[in-house]
């Protein structure tokens, strides 16, 4: 199949987009968004499209969807070995990852035209939209590290834009700027993996490398003995700082601090980008990766518990907190440490049950958490606030947001038969499989999720009587049509057999035995079950609980201090061990002794600068001087 | 002709040149101090003449050399007037001290 007439249309349409409404935004007003979506839908029929070809007319070649490399061209040659090179990737997992980044953008696109109607900024939004989507594709589409990093920064650069959209509030520029800086620090990690890889695997093309590095024994990389810094191979430094790098795009534990802020931002953007899209790079970065990562078991431990941990304590803050936002975002930490933890228990032995079962979180999560969040986006556009403690009582006045709310939070939960049920099935049975303690902490996760989700949604849709009245209706139709869009999808998307499609090594289906999801289930229940208690009602409960708990809640409320901790070392450590020397010597040491030439300098020339007295003679006087003085040294010294 | 040894010449020549450097930087008007600077170039002119003579009469370069000082002194002549007359009209002088503006 050739794919290469239309692929690049993909990335490049919304690109187009970003251009056009970025120069001549002003002028088009209202068309602005019209156009961004309209372009954006020629690129999602195009990746379903490209879907389709992929996975039903080309088909399986020797029990696997073979990667082809669509495009291919070489930007920059260094020497016959080594180029770069941008090109487009199709495999599984990029045509997976093509089909959810166009559709998940093209409904917010949607639901922005209604949400952010009136903006000043208006063209601004759709044009820095398009520059995410054309980003994010051609992340999704790359076939080599360096062109994966390139577009792993234009997303960075377009997620400090979206941030920092509403630029006059204080809170959106400092949590743009930290969300820009924190992910900068982990490239960095990611950068310098990148260039151990690319050194001594001798290429920077994915399937090159994997086929160097696990084919042969050639490589140095895997020769460790001979190789190391600090009694560790090469192989695993490598490893471990490219996951570095995806575990701070990921917000993962303990670089997890950008994300919940990121939700100063626009709401939909919110659900674009810090939830279904950009946020899981990380794991589309270590699913990329992956059969290098199979060689280095280490790495993969590492992964699977920075994943669970994660997904614990992401899941346990979410439960305090009152900001709807910063629920949700606790939440998309959580649910993408989930998808790390199947990761990495796939390197203990059975190799392709995490795989394709991260992957498959992956895809039913991008659906039924922008569900939520654009649900969040559409209850935040009604009540003008994102405490939960001031709403209540909403299922009447928005009862469209409030089923579809409902289904996000029973697919979350993992109730069958919504979307989530399916995908978390698979990851708990990989861990039950090969790790008996992480699925333990796998199951306490998945009650917690239920809980804090049912939490949220009791204390928006029930609880007391409302205090709003409905003055501006619901939303205009823009806005509830992706909602309904993507409900349907949280609803389906489980049923879809994934392992068929998206796995390592071609392995067919993952059948779970039906008694095994009596667990998960029976635990959901019981989380939701404790917040329909708590929050169905208005009452004294959740205040009590607080109190009799009042140590550990304050200390989980505060998002067990991270934040502190980080400013602690930061402004106390950082800024008073390197900064301040640092300045001190560039203040002193440098600049002083910038200051001391010139000043030296003037000192100087004030001092001869009489002998520039304008009196033609006096010069004539000093040149045949000079003669006569070279004349004597020339006749009497030599 | 011989009967005159070349040492009188350039004796000749050595005393109008500090006779030219001594005009040069003793006169303030700018007309005399021209004039100085052609004394200075005729006594180059009357050296080339003269070692030309003595010490290679088969060739004419020093000849040549002294026609071609001729022609560039006019040149210079003509230009150092021009200036002359420029620096007269802004300053209604052409005494070197009074033209003393391009210091420091």
């Amino acid at each position: 199949m050739n794919y290469s007439s239309y692929i690049t249309l993909i990335p490049l349409l919304p690109l187009a987009g970003f251009i056009i409404l970025g120069l001549f935004g002003k002028s088009l007003t209202r068309s602005a968004g019209i156009l961004g979506t309209f372009l954006l839908l020629v690129s999602t029929v195009l990746a379903f499209y490209t879907a389709y070809n992929y996975f039903f007319v080309s088909g399986k070649i020797n029990g696997i969807y073979p990667p082809v490399t669509a495009l291919h061209y070489t930007w920059l040659s260094f020497s016959p070995g080594l180029s770069i090179d941008m090109g487009v990737l199709v495999d599984p997992a990029s045509v997976m990852m093509l089909v959810v980044v166009t559709f998940i953008s093209l409904m917010v696109h949607l639901f922005s035209l209604g949400y952010m109607k009136g903006e000043d900024r208006f063209a601004t939004y759709y044009a820095f939209l398009g520059l995410f989507t054309f980003s994010m594709l051609g992340l999704v589409l790359s076939t080599n590290l360096l062109q994966i990093y390139i577009f792993w920064e234009l997303v960075g650069v377009s997620s400090f834009l979206l941030i920092g959209f509403y630029y006059d509030r204080p809170a959106a520029v400092a949590a743009a700027k930290k969300a820009f800086i924190v992910t900068r620090f982990a490239d960095l990690g990611f950068l310098i993996g990148i260039l151990i890889l690319a050194y001594y695997g001798g290429t920077l093309d994915f399937n090159m490398l994997i086929y160097r590095l696990t084919a042969t024994n050639l490589s140095p990389l895997t020769q460790t003995p001979q190789i190391g810094f600090m009694g560790i191979s090469l192989l695993t430094w490598a490893l471990v700082l490219v996951f570095i790098g995806g575990a701070g795009k990921s917000a993962m534990f303990p670089l997890h601090i950008w994300l919940p802020d990121a939700m100063e931002g626009p709401t939909p953007v919110s659900a674009l980008i810090h939830a279904a899209t950009m946020v899981v790079a990380g794991v589309y970065l270590v699913a990329r990766l992956y059969p290098v990562y199979l060689l280095d078991e280490a790495v993969l431990q590492i992964i699977t518990w920075v994943g669970a941990l994660s997904a614990l304590l992401a899941a346990i803050i979410a439960c305090t907190q009152t900001d709807i936002k910063r629920v949700l975002a606790y939440s998309t930490i959580s649910q993408i440490g989930y998808m790390l933890f199947a990761l990495g228990l796939s390197g203990y032995g059975d190799t392709a049950t995490g795989y394709s079962a991260s992957l498959f979180h992956l895809f039913t999560h991008a659906f039924f958490k922008s569900l939520l969040f654009l649900g969040a986006g559409a209850v935040i556009h009604f009540v003008h606030t994102n405490e939960i403690r001031e709403m209540g009582g909403l299922r009447k006045l928005m009862p469209l947001t409030h089923i579809t709310f409902l289904i996000a939070c029973l697919a979350i939960a993992g109730i069958p038969p919504f979307a989530g049920f399916f995908s978390k099935e698979e990851i708990l049975l990989a861990a039950w499989e090969n790790n008996r303690f992480g699925y333990i902490l796998g199951l306490v996760t998945s009650g917690l999720t239920a809980y804090y989700m049912f939490r949220l949604y009791f204390r928006i849709f029930w609880n007391r009587t409302p205090s709003y009245s409905n003055h501006h209706g619901e939303g205009s139709w823009t806005m509830k049509g992706p909602l309904l869009v993507l409900a349907a999808a949280a609803i389906t998307v489980g049923f879809i057999p994934f392992p068929h499609f998206v796995a390592v090594n071609g392995q067919e289906e993952i059948t779970v035995p039906l008694r095994f999801s009596i667990a998960p289930v029976a635990v959901a229940i019981a989380g939701i079950t404790i917040a329909y208690v708590l929050y169905f009602k208005n009452n004294p409960l959740p205040r009590k609980w607080a109190l009799a708990f009042r140590g550990m809640y304050k200390l989980v409320r505060h998002k067990f201090y991270f934040d502190e901790l980080y400013l602690f070392i930061t402004k106390k450590i950082v800024f008073n061990g390197i900064a301040k020397p640092a300045a001190w010597i560039d203040r002193h040491l440098v600049d002083g002794f910038m200051n001391g030439a010139g000043w030296a300098t003037t000192r100087l020339s004030e001092s001869i600068k009489a002998l520039q007295s304008g009196s033609v003679q006096n010069y004539m006087l000093y040149v045949f001087g000079s003669i006569i003085a070279l004349a004597a040294v020339f006749i009497y010294w030599t | 002709m011989s009967s005159i040894p070349l040492t009188h010449i350039l004796f000749v020549s050595t005393a109008l040149f500090f006779i030219g450097v001594y005009g040069l930087f003793t006169r303030r008007n700018l007309i005399t101090m021209l004039m100085a600077i052609e004394l200075m170039l005729n006594s180059v002119n009357i050296n080339f003449v003269a070692f030309n003579k003595y010490l290679y009469p088969h060739t004419l370069n020093g000849v040549f050399f002294s026609l071609f000082i001729i022609t560039v002194a006019a040149a210079e002549a003509a230009v150092a007037i021009a200036i002359i007359i420029n620096l007269y009209r802004n300053h209604r002088s052409i005494d070197v001290e009074d033209a003393q503006e391009m210091k420091y």
